[in-house]
């Protein structure tokens, strides 16, 4: 079954070929050090886009207030966008644009696709490492790349992209900075990274599965991160090719998205017009709603795996979970318009994508009832990936239900563009997802680090997130309901200060009560709290790879799958020997069986019944 | 393709390839040809440009891709990709020009 | 432990590695193109009524780069199967005729760009429109071929075509002066008269805009393609003498590119050219 290659052979295959620093750490093809990478440097930009946030926060609670400690800073940085240490609407929208940039395309997505899919799927399907491991380095080199591009628009005159995370033209084409530019150009290098690696994954996941590791035998997290490369890979090539037409519009003068009789400023642009901004809409979200499922399944395979390690029980449902994922990513590609309820299509193609938005709750409510199912009757066990991944539950699930009034167009006339919109996704990525990405940190650190990460420290870090996160984001329902909208670069005070003539406060939007507003200052406070909240975590992080408990064993958590199976950590080339796969993923409290979990490429006992493969593959 | 060929199967295969080479030619001149005579129809002179261009299409892919006779897995992949092109022309053309919906106005 | 299924096939898939890489790499790029072509679809859908020019290219022209390419994707197959009868120097002049034709190609390309990019609209100020090829121009005058042949050239919609893409009444494109029924081929403008001027670049119209987008990203792959063909017909041939098998693969992988290269030309060449 093996082939050897007489050329390229891993280093570690010769003992004494000692590839030295650069080609161990920097330029590695190994994809446990490329995972490493990829998780080092998202989590840094996740770090960053968290604390434009925390700079946005405050502007939103003390609108024109000069910035404690930072606004200084940002004044030498930015120069008149931050004059006196106030944050300007320029600045805010550049900030709130990056933010949102930073977060799903250098942090979330790097983390949960690239980080966690490159150090575990090779092992958990029994692979030596990723089917293209050179394609894999340069996936994270074009990665670093585009995030080197898009930070390094912060510091030209008129700065970074400021027309939204979206990049809605004809705004983002006639705003007088370069940042623009800077963003499409960035967005290039990152997608490509994107393609690369999901090439990658789907041909490592096809090809390169041990024997005995049939499709239905995969742990779930593998299915998960299966179903988000072909969104990857067929989502991201139209946003690719929209990018290439903005860039051709701030670059080129052509007119893709300018439609004719643009005025700017008064004056007729001097575009030859006959372009659309709807059409940019729609390859945006074409791209923008599989990538709502890119954030959250592998979220979903990592809760998936720590639900079943520490109940001891299978997944109830396995069949459920992967037809459930496969599902959504199918639908995943034809409900993209539910963004553009307002832009005018008419009630027919309305009523198309609202249908569809609602058959794909389906399939969500699925997996979250399978997980929850699960519990039941399970032995379980409280440490701190555990803890993440129950409270993601209940917090994907408010995510998920307040998505629902979104999806209807009629509802969504109302919530179109408000703080509840910023409530539902931030449910479902930051209490959701990114719970279950701190959830996998804590789980995987033993196996590629040999040491635990402090507990206790766990602990504090998920109680006081938890309690933070809800903090900031529960308010922002009621505000957005009562029709507090997106984007305001001063948190509503100018709308909520025009007053009537009867002296009673009134404005354009609608009559807020004064809650919207006084509910700013709760939210910044709880932000800054959630900021403070994640330094514990830094901290364990880092001190825990010397100082950490050390693991009695290759397998600490006692888990089935193949992952476990190992040296700790791995060393290049993975498993000693070929690994089988004897049974499925999740054989834990096995009637009759000696230990109460039997890992996947351990042999039946002879003269033991043996189970049949599920499938053919 | 996914099997070991003996140099006799190539060389058929090779007869099979020039047969498509000169299938390409002549398309193309037949495309040419009828891009110079005016239908009233529009849309008819769009299908019959896209029926050609699908023919040339199918004799790559399939001859010189291999693709006739691929593996299940290739099939699955592409098949995928087909359906959300369409998806994507489609549903972007129905919300945009929806008055003009299959009608190209000329 | 080493990756297996580099050079031969996985029983179950009945694939090896780098051809379903290849498999679905193409799979994104048919995305990407083809959200290139709704982008087309939908711009001329949009457009008012005779706003899209036609005729603007040049079909001979076109359709020598179209058999230039069918060209190269049968010598880029010949190839393959050259290897596959262990005949090496057979791969050699095929290959080499692949990278020639795309040279030509490319060359060719060059050459339209250029075409386009030296052909001006001038609307003076008393709103007539002079069309053609600079000639000449210095800080006084600008002189233009203006050509009878038509190119089209409905910039604002104001033009009437029959099918072919022949304005029915050139004279509405040339200067009013100098119309008086003859063939002057040059025609002098004044920097004076002239209140825009502009060349048919991609700025010009959202025909042009598509147009060169297209090609101009098919160029690219035309480029990528034509360097990794021509590293393994050079440096990268060594590679036979040692495992010729995964030689033979990656030809056989640089030329499922190649193919697709092809087949998004197939499309093109209808779709802007003729339609």
């Amino acid at each position: 079954m093996q082939h050897t290659t007489t050329t390229h052979t891993s280093a570690a295959a010769h003992a004494h070929h000692d590839p030295g620093f650069w080609r161990t750490y920097i330029f590695s093809t190994d994809h446990k050090v490329i995972g490493i990478q990829y998780a080092v440097t998202s989590l840094a930009f996740m770090f960053f886009g968290f604390f434009l946030m925390i700079l946005m926060r405050w502007q939103l609670a003390w609108p024109g207030q000069p910035i404690p400690v930072f606004g200084g800073i940002l004044q030498k940085i930015v120069g008149d966008m931050a004059a006196g240490g106030v944050m300007t609407s320029d600045l805010y929208n550049s900030f709130g644009a990056m933010h949102g940039t930073i977060m799903i395309f250098l942090g979330v997505v790097p983390m949960a696709f690239a980080a966690f899919g490159n150090y575990v799927v090779p092992l958990q399907i029994g692979a030596p490492d990723m089917a293209f491991p050179r394609i894999n380095m340069a996936s994270y080199q074009s990665f670093v790349i585009g995030g080197i591009i898009l930070m390094i628009s912060f510091f030209i005159p008129g700065g970074a992209a400021q027309a939204g995370w979206t990049s809605y033209p004809p705004l983002a084409s006639i705003i007088p900075t370069n940042g623009q530019t800077f963003w499409l150009v960035g967005m290039v290098f990152v997608i490509t990274s994107s393609l690369l690696g999901s090439v990658n994954f789907l041909a490592t996941i096809i090809q390169l599965r041990a024997p005995g590791m049939t499709w239905m035998r995969m742990p779930f997290f593998v299915w998960a991160q299966f179903v988000t490369g072909f969104l990857l890979l067929l989502a991201f090539p139209p946003l690719e090719a929209a990018a290439i037409m903005q860039l051709m519009d701030k670059v080129a003068g052509t007119s893709f998205f300018l439609p004719t009789g643009l005025l700017v400023s008064d004056q007729l642009a001097p575009i030859s017009g006959g372009g659309s901004p709807l059409l940019w809409q729609h390859l945006f979200w074409f791209l923008g709603h599989p990538e709502v499922y890119v954030l959250i399944l592998p979220a979903m395979g990592i809760v998936c795996e720590i639900i079943c390690n520490n109940t001891r029980k299978p997944i109830w449902g396995y069949r459920s979970l992967v037809y459930s994922s496969m599902a959504i990513g199918f639908l995943s590609f034809i409900v993209w318009a539910h963004h553009m309820y307002l832009t005018g299509m008419g009630t027919a193609i309305s009523t198309f994508f609202q249908t569809t938005t609602m058959i794909i709750s389906i399939p969500s409510v699925i997996i979250l009832t399978v997980f929850f199912i699960t519990l039941w009757g399970g032995s379980i066990r409280f440490n701190t990936p555990m803890l993440f991944v129950l409270a993601f539950l209940p917090m994907f699930g408010i995510g998920g239900l307040t998505g629902l009034p979104l999806g209807l167009a009629y509802a969504d006339l109302h919530l179109h563009d408000t703080y509840y919109v910023i409530a539902h996704f931030h449910y479902i990525v930051a209490p959701g997802t990114i719970f279950a990405l701190f959830a996998g940190v804590y789980y995987w650190y033993p196996k590629a680090t040999g040491r635990f990460m402090s507990e206790f420290w766990g602990k504090v870090h998920f109680w006081t997130s938890l309690f933070f996160i809800n903090l900031v984001f529960q308010p922002m329902f009621a505000q957005g309901m009562a029709g507090m909208l997106r984007r305001m670069s001063d948190g509503g005070a100018f709308y909520g200060e025009s007053v009537d003539a009867s002296g009673a406060m009134a404005n354009v939007i609608g009559a807020w009560p004064a809650s919207v507003i006084q509910s700013n200052i709760t939210i910044s406070i709880a932000a800054f709290g959630l900021a403070l909240a994640q330094i514990p975590f830094i901290v364990n992080f880092f001190v825990s790879m010397h100082n950490g408990k050390k693991v009695e064993s290759d397998n600490p958590w006692q888990a089935t799958t193949l992952e476990w199976q190992t040296p700790t950590p791995p060393p290049h080339g993975n498993f000693v020997g070929q690994p089988v796969a004897y049974r499925g993923p999740y054989e834990y409290s096995v009637p009759g069986a000696a230990g109460d979990f039997v890992p996947q490429n351990q042999p039946d006992a002879p003269g033991a019944p043996r189970k049949p493969a599920s499938a053919k593959h | 393709m996914a099997h070991t060929h003996s140099p006799e199967e190539i060389k058929k295969s090779v007869r099979k390839y020039m047969m498509v080479f000169g299938a390409l030619l002549v398309g193309t001149v037949i495309t040419v040809a009828a891009s110079y005579i005016h239908f009233e129809n529009f849309t008819f002179t769009v299908l019959l440009a896209l029926f050609i261009a699908s023919i040339k299409a199918f004799l790559v892919a399939g001859w010189f891709m291999h693709l006739i006779s691929e593996r299940k897995m290739i099939y699955f992949i592409l098949t995928a990709t087909v359906f959300f092109f369409a998806g994507l022309v489609y549903l972007t053309l129905w919300s945009m020009a929806p008055d003009s919906f299959i009608h190209i106005r000329r | 432990m080493e990756i297996p299924y580099t050079v031969h096939e996985r029983e179950d898939t009945g694939l090896y590695n780098a051809k379903v890489g290849i498999w679905l790499f193409l799979a994104s790029e048919v995305m990407l193109f083809g959200a290139l072509f709704s982008a087309y679809i939908l711009l001329r859908v949009g457009a008012s009524p005779g706003a899209w020019p036609t005729g603007l290219l040049n079909v001979p022209i076109g359709t020598v780069n179209t058999i230039v390419l069918i060209t190269s994707s049968i010598t880029v197959v010949m190839a393959w199967a050259s290897l596959k009868m262990n005949q090496f120097g057979k791969f050699k002049m095929y290959q080499t005729i692949t990278v020639l034709c795309a040279l030509m190609f490319c060359g060719i390309k060059s050459y339209e760009y250029y075409d386009k990019f030296t052909h001006y609209e001038i609307i003076k100020h008393d709103g007539t429109v002079v069309d053609g090829h600079l000639v000449s121009q210095n800080t006084n005058e600008v002189v233009l071929h203006v050509s009878h042949k038509a190119t089209g050239a409905a910039t604002h919609g104001k033009e009437e075509h029959n099918a072919a893409g022949q304005p029915k009444d050139s004279a509405k494109n040339e200067s009013a002066s100098h119309a008086a029924g003859g063939h002057h081929d040059e025609v002098r403008v004044p920097r004076s008269e002239i209140r825009k001027m502009e060349n048919y670049g991609p700025w010009h119209n959202t025909y042009l805009a598509i147009y060169f987008t297209l090609t101009g990203l098919h160029a690219l792959h035309v480029i990528g393609g034509a360097a990794v063909i021509a590293y393994l017909l050079g440096p990268g041939s060594k590679m036979w003498k040692t495992e010729p098998e995964r030689f033979t693969n990656r030809i056989e992988v640089s030329g499922l590119f190649w193919h697709f290269v092809d087949l998004v030309w197939i499309f093109l060449f209808p779709v802007l050219y003729l339609l």
